[in-house]
């Protein structure tokens, strides 16, 4: 099923991000750990990528012109974050 | 400024409403502890932080903060969802229910409204760093009494993702407090 692809994406967005955030929280106080910095840049080319992916097939993840829409504004499509699909 | 993304920073699938539980979870959306409590706390202080590690730190730990605050948002209102107010009635949430129908409010698990009395901004960075320091452990010890009352696994594993994240920013508060005591200590004798 297509929404079922959609939240797989998803959640492979999610688990490539959460460690952006774990690498990015950790430099914030260990901003000379070369190899954490090294981690922290794929994982972010990684998720740059898995984002423009999702982006491309199932419309914007991010507003205020971080990601072009098709017509009609996808931006307002459902589901929304709190909603289950 | 900050840019919305639309999607949750942990997945929340809730299968059946639970109108009780969520009226205890909601307390990490607008009680003392909760999520809402701690972005407002981390961004409020972060202007007078002296060192670039602390501002980035408080920045970003009060962003994601915000997402938490999304994900509590998001448990209260599928545990809501679909309830009928006899359901609601049995589950002893009827007093939320006259208030705010299936709506998310803001407030703690004893029905007091989310007030900035709950958190400080000293203007001191030892000061601030000490109460996110207690800020991160009350949080923990409240997802640890949210975990102990919570039956199903759709419910559990979004509180324990909560928790572990608040153990992860006590260590970081930890070393930027080091950090900025460091620098302190350091302006001292230059
Ligand atoms: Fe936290």
């Amino acid at each position: 099923m297509k929404n079922n692809e959609r939240a797989r994406l998803l959640d492979e967005i999610r688990a490539i991000e959460f460690m952006t955030i774990e690498l990015n929280l950790y430099l914030d106080t260990h901003p000379d750990d070369q190899k954490a910095l090294n981690d922290y840049n794929s994982y972010t080319k990684q998720l740059m990528a898995l984002k423009d992916e999702y982006q491309r097939r199932y419309g914007p993840l991010s507003n205020f012109g971080t990601a072009v829409s098709e017509y009609p504004w996808a931006w307002i499509n459902e589901p929304w974050p709190w909603e289950l699909d | 400024m900050w840019i919305y993304e639309k999607k949750l920073e942990y997945p929340v699938r809730i299968k059946n409403p639970n109108p009780k539980m969520a009226k205890l979870i909601i307390t990490q959306y607008g009680g003392p502890d909760g999520e809402l409590a701690a972005s407002l706390r981390y961004l409020s202080q972060r202007y007078i932080m002296p060192i670039p590690e602390a501002k980035g730190l408080l920045t970003d730990i009060g962003t994601e903060e915000l997402a938490h605050f999304e994900i509590v948002g998001t448990m209260v209102y599928q545990l809501m969802k679909g309830a009928s107010p006899e359901e609601i009635k049995a589950a002893g949430a009827a007093d939320y229910f006259v208030d705010h129908g299936r709506g998310v409010y803001p407030q703690s698990a004893a029905g007091n409204p989310f007030t900035a009395a709950y958190i400080q901004s000293k203007g001191d960075p030892v000061t601030d760093l000490y109460e996110n320091l207690a800020a991160e452990q009350k949080a923990r010890s409240t997802y640890e009494y949210l975990i102990r009352t919570a039956d199903g696994a759709d419910v559990i594993e979004p509180l324990q993702f909560l928790r572990e994240r608040e153990v992860v920013h006590f260590q970081r508060f930890g070393e930027a407090l080091m950090k900025v005591q460091e620098y302190l200590e350091s302006k001292k004798y230059f």
